[in-house]
């Protein structure tokens, strides 16, 4: 109950505050702390080379009963996924008799910050990699598996368990490391190309107009630091590829492949916008 | 024979119909905006403000409603807030305007504007493979619209 008092209370001390709204949806002025322990940073000064002055998370944009899914594990529909995602870390599949488990041991300590730090260089594929990639490639060179097709299998459950080994940490990527910062450039390209019959790039709804509400979406800045994420309304724990092709869709546009250079290019660039916001996964949106 | 005379009329609507839109129509790259208007209807037929009422609030078809509130359509759940109220749009700009607007705001304010044109070519990369070609209102529903459009008056 504890952190319920406290959200409630920053609440009516900062409603007063900052009252003058231009319009309805600004983001709330909250602080998410989950379980009344992790404090998380779900607002910051941007980094260097970002348009907008401040990031902020989703959270902020959801209405009060879905914030409060997030801060409390116990409620939070997507911890279900996060413990399927468990006991597959410790199930053995594959030619080679491993589980994740066998070479990583105890996640809680040996994937501690890892996916704060993904998308990553990886220098075999010559192409960033995603934690989605980079467990198919385990699988496909260290267990004997076969990879999980985009979604399906374990992938969604897996990936939201080893992002949360990094919950509170900050997002960090090594734009230095391989052609990072080329495919930076490739999808900060892409961000700002509008496609599709409406015309609409990533930037018109998510840097123009984040705060304000579409018809019933509450716009935000698009950040992805909670993905996989429950989206509310597909009852469903959600990956950061299903998401930008839903987004592609909605501008009536043909969507690219999950995992294409595309793809990746975006998720590299919006990762990077989201930087220092705290790893939310698995975060609870509408 | 009763029967007959109305077959026959039917038939001859139809033929005047389908003449109608093969003359009068203008194509979306066709259509001239100058001096901030689009001076003539695109269907050649006058608009229905009842349907453009509807056209505006249909998710499928306009969708104006997404970034346009208008106390008019109350009964309406969510309007948006990306774009200006619409309540006296109708005193603040002619028919000939609001049709230029809605056929292709980009022409009208700024290649930046988030309004999507709904009777122009002009669209993003990879349009879906159904929709290529296709503007996202018909000639007759832009009309409708503007007609709608014209009765919001303060």
């Amino acid at each position: 109950m504890k952190k319920h008092y406290l959200v409630t209370a920053a609440a009516i001390a900062l409603a007063g505050a900052f009252s003058v709204a231009a319009h309805a949806g600004g983001p709330v002025d909250e602080q998410l702390v989950i379980d009344g322990e992790i404090e998380m940073t779900t607002r910051t000064e941007s980094v260097e080379g970002h348009p907008l002055d401040e990031v902020i998370s989703g959270w902020h944009y959801r209405t009060k009963e879905t914030r409060a899914l997030e801060a409390d594990t116990f409620e939070n529909p997507a911890m279900l996924y996060v413990e399927q995602g468990e006991e597959i870390w410790n199930t053995v599949e594959g030619t080679e008799g491993k589980s994740c488990a066998t070479c990583h041991g105890d996640a809680s300590e040996s994937m501690a910050g890892v996916g704060a730090h993904y998308p990553k260089w990886d220098a075999d594929a010559g192409r960033p990699i995603n934690v989605e990639l980079q467990i198919n490639k385990c699988r496909e060179e260290n267990m004997g598996a076969e990879p999980y097709a985009f979604d399906k299998g374990g992938q969604k459950p897996l990936t939201a368990f080893i992002k949360h080994q990094s919950l509170g940490e900050p997002v960090a990527m090594d734009l230095s490391e391989g052609e990072m910062q080329n495919w930076w450039e490739k999808g900060e390209e892409l961000y700002y190309t509008r496609t599709g019959q409406l015309n609409l790039s990533c930037a018109t709804c998510h840097e123009n107009y984040n705060g304000y509400y579409i018809r019933a979406d509450h716009l935000s800045q698009g950040n992805v630091n909670g993905f996989p994420t429950y989206r509310l309304k597909q009852a469903s724990l959600v990956s950061v590829h299903n998401r930008f092709r839903g987004c592609i869709r909605d501008t009536r546009a043909e969507m690219p492949a999950a995992f294409s250079d595309e793809l990746m290019a975006l998720e590299v660039y919006v990762t990077w916008r989201g930087s220092n916001l705290s790893v939310e996964t698995p975060a609870v949106r509408q | 024979m009763a029967f007959n005379t109305r077959t026959w009329l039917t038939a001859a609507a139809v033929v005047a119909a389908t003449t109608a839109v093969a003359y009068s129509e203008t194509a979306p790259g066709d259509v001239k905006i100058e001096d901030g208007v689009v001076s003539a209807s695109l269907s050649g037929q006058p608009g229905d403000a009842a349907a453009g009422r509807k056209t505006f609030a249909d998710r499928k078809l306009g969708n104006c409603l997404a970034c346009h509130a208008v106390s008019d359509q109350s009964e309406q759940l969510f309007h948006g807030e990306v774009g200006p109220e619409l309540d006296g749009v109708g005193d603040r700009w002619s028919p000939e305007e609001l049709r230029a607007i809605v056929v292709n705001s980009k022409a009208i304010f700024s290649d930046e504007t988030i309004m999507p044109g709904f009777y122009s070519l002009d669209v993003g990369i990879d349009v879906r493979k159904d929709l290529v070609g296709k503007t996202i209102l018909t000639a007759q529903q832009v009309e409708d619209v503007v007609a709608y459009l014209a009765t919001l008056k303060e």
